[in-house]
């Protein structure tokens, strides 16, 4: 549980961000940079005081200015994670792992060093030191050692900035299980969408130092007027989904959402999994009559809600196809030859090859 | 192999020496540490007053400290009324006119290491639940490990060559004050001591030696760890 209203003012730049969350979930912080992300897990860290407001963490005031209360970062009772790891270099990871929890008194400590070792898969790296890590690796024993203190709320700033692709899906399944394997809060940073999609339950979008918009991820990121701090330039619809099978023999995945069968790419999930998809808009095409012997596999109908004037030649299309989102970025053009306009009913065609792993996530 | 007066020489070296760099180390640590890291009015002016002993004639600051802690000096007077001890002419007084001389050495290499020592790192260990005081023993003072040893050698191979200020401040006294460079000046005053002189030359030379080896070896041994 975290509560975060505060106002700080550094040099010209002002940062304005109220949200709140719920008990054990990842709030994803999402921003361009410069957007004052970081600037707001460091108030809530610690590391900076906020001009005005308040801070609550697991029902406890960390920071409430009007009434004088500011806790020394050691005191708050937060994990941090990070972008660059910050392993102790002359401790192994063993050491590593051990400091704070060797600073959390023994009553407080809910968190035991042998299930985080086993969550993370670190078992094998405890005797080495930081230096001989892959930069996966190093990301996981940070995550381990932040866990051990038992925290109230973890923090974590961009933690797979620093990786390749490889190494990020390497770590991202491991944050995914947090919140509920340890029923903890996480407070997260990133400018990924992969991330968010594969990890976020709350979404806090953040520009020019504001909270501009809190809300669920499918309800922002599908949200027209807030396009431009969720995807200027690659804006898509974020549909909810289950996959019902795997069709082995074509190596494709069957999602079942609220506009239709969806097939991608075969994904390492199991049947009956809930998922989230993004959809990007110039991945879907639009028909005016229901289209036949096609390759495209996935075809809707759908009534448009909206047209949305993108930048160029483009116009994003929003459609509701039975209450499910979709979006699709045409030229003008189009738009003009086809007559699509507002409430007209049109068949929207999603090429499953377009789907790319990381746009769909297990659902948190 | 050595005579009598050379053990002598050579022992009070060493003893000078070590309780030289001994006492200083917290002080070398402390002001490392605060020009490292802070800014404060004055700081050029401390930096400057700690360098001094490297720019002055060794002879000016044996003279100081003998105006300061002779019997009549300023602190002198105050020790002797105390406790009935003055550092001139004792050995103690040496190993205090080493200490000097070999601070502004001792603080360079332990300000350098420390101003090199990732701020990240501290912060992470304040998040992890650590008071600033923890975090610097168990943070930044391994960190900084390499530095201070480097600052250590330095100090103590100076210690071992002091010879200015000690002569000055504490004299030339057999078994009290005569350390290995200070025996080498008595011989070359001496007529017929030209062999005496060598033999305590070479003995320095082997010591030096052995002391710039053994921080090789640990300065290795160090980094190997930091390095995993």
């Amino acid at each position: 549980m975290l509560t975060v209203d505060v106002t700080r003012t550094q040099g010209s730049f002002q940062i304005e961000c109220a949200f709140s969350s719920a008990a054990a979930g990842i709030t994803a912080l999402f921003g361009p940079s410069g957007s004052g992300k970081t600037s707001v897990i460091n108030m809530v860290a610690g590391l900076t005081v906020p001009d005005g407001g308040k801070i609550m963490i697991h029902g406890r005031p960390v920071v409430d200015i009007s009434a004088g209360v500011v806790l020394p970062m050691e005191r708050r009772r937060i994990g941090y994670v990070f972008q660059d790891g910050r392993l102790f270099p002359h401790l192994t990871v063993m050491g590593n792992l051990r400091y704070g929890m060797g600073l959390t008194p023994a009553a407080e400590r809910s968190i035991p060093l042998d299930a985080v070792i086993e969550l993370l898969g670190i078992r094998h790296l405890l005797d080495r030191r930081p230096a001989k890590l892959s930069g996966g690796e190093k990301q996981r024993v940070a995550i381990g050692r932040a866990l051990l203190t038992s925290p109230h709320l973890l923090l974590m700033d961009e933690p797979l900035a620093a990786l390749d692709s490889n190494r990020k899906d390497e770590v991202l399944p491991f944050i995914a299980r947090l919140p509920r394997e340890f029923d903890i809060p996480i407070l997260y940073v990133t400018h990924s969408m992969d991330e968010i999609l594969r990890l976020a339950d709350l979404l806090v979008l953040m520009e020019q130092g504001r909270s501009a918009a809190v809300g669920t991820v499918e309800d922002l990121l599908n949200r027209p007027d807030l396009r431009h701090l969720t995807g200027r330039h690659e804006p898509g619809a974020v549909l909810q989904g289950t996959v019902v099978a795997h069709e082995e023999r074509y190596t494709l995945s069957r999602l079942m959402t609220r506009a239709g069968p969806l097939l991608v790419p075969r994904l390492d999930l199991a049947e009956g999994t809930a998922v989230r998809v993004r959809v990007l808009a110039r991945d879907v095409s639009l028909a005016a009559e229901r289209p036949i012997g096609l390759s495209v596999q996935n075809v809707y109908r759908g009534t448009i809600s909206s047209l949305v004037d993108a930048e160029g030649p483009y116009v994003d299309v929003h459609l509701d196809c039975q209450g499910a989102p979709m979006m699709s970025r045409v030229t003008r053009r189009a738009v003009a030859e086809l007559g699509i306009e507002q409430g007209r009913t049109v068949y929207a065609m999603v090429k499953g090859v377009s789907i790319a792993r990381g746009a769909v996530g297990e659902r948190p | 192999m050595l005579s009598d007066y050379e053990v002598a020489a050579l022992v009070l070296s060493l003893k000078v020496s070590s309780i030289a760099v001994g006492v200083s180390l917290p002080f070398g640590v402390f002001f490392a540490w605060l020009l490292a890291r802070f800014h404060f009015p004055g700081k050029t002016v401390l930096d400057g007053l700690l360098h001094l002993p490297l720019v002055l004639p060794p002879v000016v600051v044996g003279y100081g400290l003998l105006v300061a802690f002779g019997r009549r000096g300023v602190i002198g007077k105050l020790t002797n009324d105390l406790f009935g001890f003055t550092f001139a002419f004792t050995w103690q007084g040496a190993a205090l006119a080493a200490a000097v001389m070999s601070f502004p050495l001792m603080v360079r290499a332990m300000r350098l290491s420390m101003e090199q020592v990732d701020r990240g790192l501290e912060q992470a260990a304040r998040t992890l639940g650590a008071s600033p005081l923890r975090v610097f023993f168990t943070i930044t003072l391994p960190l900084v490990a390499p530095g201070v040893l480097t600052g250590v050698i330095l100090a103590f191979a100076r210690s071992l060559s002091e010879f200015g200020a000690t002569i000055t401040f504490v004299s030339n006294i057999p078994g009290e004050t005569r350390t290995l460079p200070l025996a080498l000046y008595t011989f070359t005053q001496i007529p017929g001591g030209a062999d005496q002189a060598f033999r305590l030359c070479v003995i320095s030379v082997i010591l030096a030696m052995l002391a710039l080896l053994a921080s090789e070896v640990m300065a290795r041994r160090i980094q190997k760890r930091l390095a995993g």
